[in-house]
Parts: structure tokens; sequence; C-alpha cells
């Protein structure tokens, strides 16, 4: 039948496909061998752990990708039709029950294993001597309120505006609470800065849509969910100044909305706090 | 068993042009509506991708119809635009609802689905529901800009949250809405046609795989449908009735109190979600069988591990349902919820990897002819590993709160739900076009088809992993917002002219299948000795498939060079005397 006619030379068919299977594996170990793109550096302890949980996972779905594509490409070239008939199987089930169980344990260790970082960062509270800050998130800034001296955040008060037109921000701090008669807010567009080793804990919320609060040295990431407010802890360890983005579409002008997280020595946070105040 | 098929819904081969080609009730027009519906999505859907490749990697270029260059809300309308087209419209339609309209009653001996006039109003469904969603491109503000998965409340409040969010983001979701109760109808339809009308002999662990994955896609599609219907709904009362579901009080946008209150923004993403992440298998379980029944078909070998196939897509079915929560690990969910979702969606990756060892099992000892159809299903298995593994990343609550919301993702998504599924998709086209229109394919337009868009696909997606560890987030226009993204413009400059292309190679596609239709080698009825039971009927096909005469099926889908036999093939209904030994 025509059939067998159109595929008899198909020799050089499988050996493209096989070379293209090889050179995608190999071009693919490479990129992540040498590393051209890749994460920055991470600057704190859990960073490290996650970035040592990403290698783990790297190597298992490694060698399972490079010894599926290359098992492909070699199926490909040695059972090429080359006039042979095929073996007459429908199968092997001790073969079915060993790469079960064999990929259960990996996969779902692995996964087991991964929730130490996690319980590490969103299990446990934030130590009491941590620095509180609030993070706003709105159309397309961040916002950041310290609790000043007394370590205590006032409180909102949106019933103090009707409802119509405002002149002025409606996101306002409620007059009559003490605890707010201090509180350094650094409106739109702030830089923000902690102290080096001192634990902070981010006190994420929004304004007007969802917003995703990212640092990529600090491994971190959390979603600034209107109507909530999310906690997120860490200890940076290195100083420097580390970009903040906004990982959550939160409209037209979601890829414009970024600031800087500044990790300073305690004396030149003691400066920079100084400057807020000033101002 | 079952053997009461023909006796349902006999009807007349119809005569006017209008019941005959647009209101038809045969399953095989309606499978053809949904494949064109489909095909012209996907050149729509890649039209505006290549408008965002353009936007990413030059930003300012002016293009006809946009004079002052792709705008940042305008970009963010091509993103969900793409996105709600490639995966309503494309991935959702074309397997499913197409191939398996076609070919699920000729596999398993029926004259039509069960309920044909059911059949013809799901597919005028889904076409209102194309027609609604292309119209957002075409009213004030234009399409949403909220992403295909429209997160509220940036979704729910109106254009307060920037243009597109007014009218247009309103006929998104009523066109979501139809094309929920368009696949409701569809999948009672296929699980009634699965159940009621195979022909005699053919039991369920006779069935070829890709019946079983069209009937277990249709089982999801019922339990996932409804409840995006529902959540589609409640988003519509939200934004026209004044409710609050999915918007919290106290809302501040550009400097307006929103009138809402004691709604949950977190609401919205769990049920979307829910239906989301079945979503992912109702696009790629139709590819899934179809790989298997090609894999088996061309290596002239049984498909190895049968049961184990039919047992690891039920396992898939059944886990989709219960790890939606890995898309909301930083969503502001509970932690505790986060580590439960994690480990189940790890354990999702077993019965993937038991699908491709099984491939690979049959590729073994086989007598492997390369077809086009077989190269794309041979394709179809490398994107499936690639884009399977980085969920392993993904998966993970650890990682994810890095991963999350970067290239990484749109890489993994793209590789296994969006290019697999479409090398699906071209599996099956070049599979069954003989048997549709009664002639071949040209295999050399397919072969060089498959050669460029095996190497493009690769090209436009691997390199986004590493922009994705670099950190550089989704859904950006563009890369100044930040100094360490720009370093990443010489990636984008790269994957931009890889897309232009990869999609120019899809005119191939398009030249070969039109040419072919009327200019193509006349098909036999089995061009490819295969053993089911569309290739005992003419290509094309009579109007009642069988012509009355239901066929008998005597064994399983996938009997190839079994010995003692002169052929390396048995069709499931040649009785087993009349089988030539030798």
């Amino acid at each position: 039948m025509g059939f067998k006619k159109r595929n008899s030379g198909s020799a050089a068919t499988a050996t493209v496909l096989a070379l293209l299977l090889l050179i995608l594996t190999v071009s693919t170990v490479y990129y992540f061998v040498v590393q051209t793109w890749w994460f920055p550096p991470a600057i704190n302890e859990i960073g490290k752990e996650i970035d040592r949980q990403f290698m783990r996972t790297l190597v298992i779905t490694g060698v399972v990708f490079v010894l599926a594509q290359l098992g492909l490409a070699w199926a490909v070239f040695r059972y090429r039709s080359r006039g042979q008939r095929a073996t007459y199987s429908h199968g092997n089930n001790a073969m079915e029950a060993v790469w079960t169980l064999a990929t259960a344990v990996m996969f779902i260790g692995l996964g087991i294993y991964a929730q130490r970082a996690w319980a590490e960062v969103r299990f446990k509270p934030a130590p009491p001597e941590a620095m509180r800050i609030e993070v706003i998130g709105q159309q397309f800034k961040w916002s950041f309120r310290l609790s000043g001296p007394d370590g205590k955040f006032g409180k909102y008060k949106f019933e103090a505006h009707p409802e119509q037109e405002f002149t002025r921000d409606p996101w306002v701090l409620d007059p009559d609470d003490a605890d707010g008669k201090d509180d350094i807010i650094l409106g739109p567009g702030s830089v923000i800065a902690v102290p080096v080793n001192r634990p902070v804990e981010l006190l994420i919320r929004s304004k007007d849509v969802t917003h995703s609060f990212f640092v990529r040295e600090l491994r971190l990431k959390q979603d600034a969910v209107p109507g909530m407010t999310v906690p997120l802890q860490f200890t940076a360890t290195v100083p420097g100044e580390y970009q903040v983005v906004c990982a959550e579409l939160c409209g037209m002008g979601h890829h414009l909305m970024n600031t800087f997280l500044k990790v300073l020595s305690p004396e030149d946070y003691d400066k920079w706090l100084k400057d807020q105040t000033a101002e | 068993m079952t053997t009461h098929a023909g006796a349902v819904h006999v009807h007349e081969a119809p005569t006017g042009f209008f019941r005959k080609y647009i209101f038809s009730l045969d399953h095989k027009v309606i499978g053809k509506q949904y494949i064109s519906l489909a095909l012209f999505s996907a050149f729509v859907g890649m039209f505006l991708s290549l408008l965002m490749r353009l936007r990413l990697a030059w930003p300012a270029m002016k293009l006809p119809f946009f004079p002052d260059g792709i705008l940042p809300e305008q970009y963010l309308a091509l993103v969900t635009m793409h996105g709600t087209i490639m995966v309503f419209m494309v991935l959702t339609t074309a397997p499913q609802s197409g191939f398996g309209n076609y070919f699920l009653p000729i596999q398993i001996g029926a004259a039509d689905m069960a309920f044909p006039v059911l059949n013809m109003l799901s597919f005028w469904t889904t076409f209102l529901s194309m027609v609604v969603l292309m119209g957002a491109f075409f009213v004030t503000g234009g399409a949403p800009l909220g992403g295909w998965t429209v997160y509220t409340p940036l979704s729910a409040i109106g254009e307060i949250a920037g243009p597109g969010q007014g009218l247009g983001m309103t006929m998104w979701v009523i066109a979501i809405a139809l094309f929920c109760a368009a696949s409701l109808m569809g999948a009672i339809n296929f699980i009634a046609t699965t159940l009621d009308l195979r022909t005699r002999g053919l039991s369920l662990m006779r069935m070829p795989l890709t019946a079983w994955s069209w009937f277990i896609t249709a089982v999801i599609s019922l339990l996932a449908f409804g409840v995006l219907l529902s959540g589609g709904i409640l988003l519509l009362l939200d934004r026209t009735a004044g409710t609050s579901f999915f918007v919290p009080g106290n809302l501040v946008v550009t400097e307006k109190l929103i009138p809402h209150k004691g709604g949950s923004p977190i609401l919205w993403q769990h049920l979307f979600w829910f239906f989301g992440h079945p979503e992912v298998y109702i696009a790629i379980l139709p590819g899934m069988g179809l790989a298997s029944h090609v894999l088996s078909t061309f290596s002239r070998k049984p498909i190895f591990g049968y049961r184990a196939m039919v047992f690891a897509m039920s396992a898939i079915a059944f886990l989709g349902f219960i790890v939606w929560g890995h898309h909301m690990f930083v969503s502001g969910m509970s932690p505790y919820v986060g580590m439960a979702f994690s480990v189940l969606t790890m354990s999702i990756g077993v019965p993937s990897a038991i699908k491709t060892f099984n491939w690979l099992g049959t590729l073994w000892g086989g007598d492997i002819k390369f077809t086009t159809p077989m190269l794309f299903a041979l394709g179809f298995v490398s994107l499936f590993v690639s884009g399977g593994l980085s969920g392993l990343f993904l998966a993970q609550t650890s990682l994810d709160q890095y991963l999350h919301d970067t290239y990484f993702v749109v890489a993994h998504f793209h590789l296994i739900m969006g290019v697999a599924a479409i090398f699906g998709i071209l599996t099956g086209t070049y599979f069954w076009f003989p048997k549709m229109f009664g002639r071949m394919m040209s295999e050399g337009l397919g072969k060089l088809h498959f050669w460029l868009s095996f190497v493009g696909v690769y090209a436009i997606f691997m390199p986004m992993h590493f922009i994705g560890l670099a950190g550089h987030p989704r859904r950006y226009a563009d890369t100044s917002g930040a100094a360490y993204l720009q370093a990443m413009d010489p990636v984008h400059y790269f994957m931009t002219v890889a897309a232009f292309i990869t999609v120019a190679a899809q005119f191939i596609f398009v030249a070969n299948f039109f040419w072919s239709m009327f200019k193509g080698k006349k098909a036999d009825i089995n061009p490819w000795q295969a053993t089911t039971l569309e290739w005992s009927i003419p290509s094309p096909p009579p109007h009642d498939n069988f012509a009355g005469q239901e066929p008998t099926v005597y064994r399983g889908a996938y009997e190839f060079a079994v010995p003692g036999v002169k052929d390396d093939y048995i069709e499931q209904h040649v009785p087993p005397e009349q089988v030539a030994k030798g």
C-alpha cells in the first residue's frame, strides 16, 4: 500500500528529530549551568534555603528531563522503520508499579521538603522585637507607614469623609486615636529602608485593587489584597539597595509600579529615619 | 452491555443549505464548525501575540491602528484577549468539541451524538460567545485589561479601574458565561453518548484512548464550567447590580471611595481557579488521548499499559479538582491551606509521569513510521515533558514565592497547555484529515511545518524560563520600570523574532490544509492502516456513518503486530475468522 512506500526512507527523518532533541537537551542544560539569566544572590537566610530547595528540584527534574528527551531521541532513532515487525506487548505491570512508586516517592518527598522554608516564613509569628512596617499598594505606587516611637499604629477612619468628590486622600488616620499621632507616613512613591540584621514584619495591604510586593533578593512575594492585612517577615543581612516591583496585574501602570528597599547599617538607618521625620 | 445504538435519533440526511451546513444536526458538520471556529480563533490569538511581542521588543514602534505605538493599556488588552481566545476558543474548542464531536460517535460505532439538537445549540452558543468576546474590541474603552483570570476588584468596579474595564469587561463576562453554558451542553452530550451509544462488543476497556480522553474531559467540563458560570454571574451582578461578592468595603480608587462593602477578592480567585485548574486538563487530556492513539498506530505496536493510561487520565481528572489552590499560594490564602495544596499538586506529577513512561514504552521495540501526524505526536511528548517538569518547581510553596507571576509561569503553561495542546490539535488534523475530507494532506509541506514549528516553539518559550528565574514579572508592557529588567531586553528581541518565524510557518499549514482539501491525493478508507472504527467506513463518512449497519467490535483498539497474523494490524470490527493468518 501507499502508506508503506511513503515511509520507507525514514532514516533521515529519525536522525533529524533525534538530533533536534539532543540539541534541545544540551542547550537547555547549558543555560542552566552557565546561569546567564539567573536570580541575584539572596540577602536573607530563608532566601538561601529557598535557593537550596531550588537546586534540589533542579537536579531531580534535570535528570528526568535529560533521560526523557534523550530516551525519546534514542527510541525514535533505534526503532525507525526498517522493515522490522514491532514487538507484540501490551505492557508490563511490574514496570508500571516501579515507576509509579519511584515518581511518587520522589515528587511528593520533594513537595514535603519544600514546606520547611515555607513554614519558616509563613507559619511562625514574627519575633516580638521585629520592626513592623505597613506596606500599602495603590495604582501605581507603593506607600509605607512606620509606627513611630510608641511602636503602635493608629487606626484608619474611612467614615470621616462623605462619599462624594474628594479633594484630598480619604485614606486617613482616625484623629481621635493617640497611637496614630507619631506614625510616620511615607507617601506614594516613597523608598523604604530597614536596618540590617533586624527582623522586619511587613503588614501588606491595598487601597484599591490587588497588587503584589516582590523583592527578588528576599525571594519573597506577597499579594496586597484589598480588605486584608497580610503579614510577611524577613531579616535582611546584606546592606544595599534592592528593587521592589509589583507582581500582580493592577492596571495600565502595572509595569511602572516600583520602588526600592534599602538595607542600611544601624547608623545610616537612624540618619534616614531622621530625614523622614524632618519632612 | 448497552446495545441499543442506532435505536436513538435516526434522522434523515437534510437537503436544504441551512439544514445541511449552518443549523446542521449532524455531529460531523458540527465538529467541522467547531474546528473552523478554532482555526479562525487561533489565528486571531496568534496575531494578538505578535502585537504583544512587538510591544515587548520595540515599545515605541508605530503600527497601523497604533499611531502612537501600542500603549500599555492596549498591551494589557492584548494580553487579556490573547489568553481568553486561546484558552476558550482554541484549546477547549478544537480538541474536545471539534475532533470529539466528529470522531467520538464514529469510534464507538454510533450514528450520531445522543442529543443532536443540544449539540447544534452548543455550537451556536459558542459562536455567539466568540462574537460577543470579539465585540469587546470595538466598544468604548476597548477590550478589558485584567488578564484572562480577571482578578477582582480590578474587574469588578467598572471603568474607574482602567480603560476596557467598563463595557468591554462586561462583554467579556457575558461571553464567558455563554461559553460555560455551551460547554455544559456539550459535556452532557459527550457523557451520554459514550455511556449509551457504544456498539455491540465495545466495552469501555476496548474503547480507543481518544474516546476515553473525550469522555473524561466531558466529566471534568461538567463539574468545572458550572462553577465558572456561577462565578461569572456573581461578577456580573457586582458590576451591574451593586452587589459586593468580590469587592470589600472602603476601597479608594483614584481618590474615589467605592460604594461596595463586605466582599472578598480571594473568593473570586477560588471560584476562578476551581474552574481554571481543571481547565488545563480539559485542554490537554484530548491531546494525551490522541498522542497515545497516534504513537501506537505509527509504532505499529499496541499501546504500552492501556489500563495504566486510563487510570492515569482518571487520576489526573480527579486530582485536577483538588489542586486549584496552587495558583494562590501568595494570594493571602491561609499558608496551611497552601501547604496542603502544594503536596497534592506534587502528586499530580505521578500520573503525568506514568503517561510519559508509557509513551516511551510504546515506542520501544516499535516499527516507527514518521508520518506528519506521528511527528507532531512525538513533538507533543517532548513538549509535555519540558512543560510538565517546570510545574514541579511552581507546585512548591517556598519556590513559588519567588517564581509566582514571573515569566517562568508563562513558559510553563505555554509549553504544556499552549503548545503541547496545539501539537495535539495538529496531530489530530494531519491524522484525521483524510477521513474528514477524503484526501491526503501533503506530507512534504506537513513535515516542513513540523520542523519549523517544533524548533520555533522551543525558541520562543525556553528562554522565558530564564528571564522568569531572573525575576521578570509577567504582564509587563515593557522593561522601562526597573534596571534589572532592561538587562533582559536581548532575550525579548530573540523571542520576538522566533515568534514571527513560527507564526509565518503556520501559513504553510493553512496552505496545505486548503490545497489538500481540493487537490490532495484521494484517500483510501484506511490510509494509515489503523485499527479503530472510523477507518472502516468511507472517507469522508456518509451522513449516518455506518449506513444503518451498526458494526460489531471484536477486540481492543490497539492490536498491532499480533503474532501469527499476516498484516501488522487487526481492525476492531473484523471477525476473528476473517483475520488472515500468516
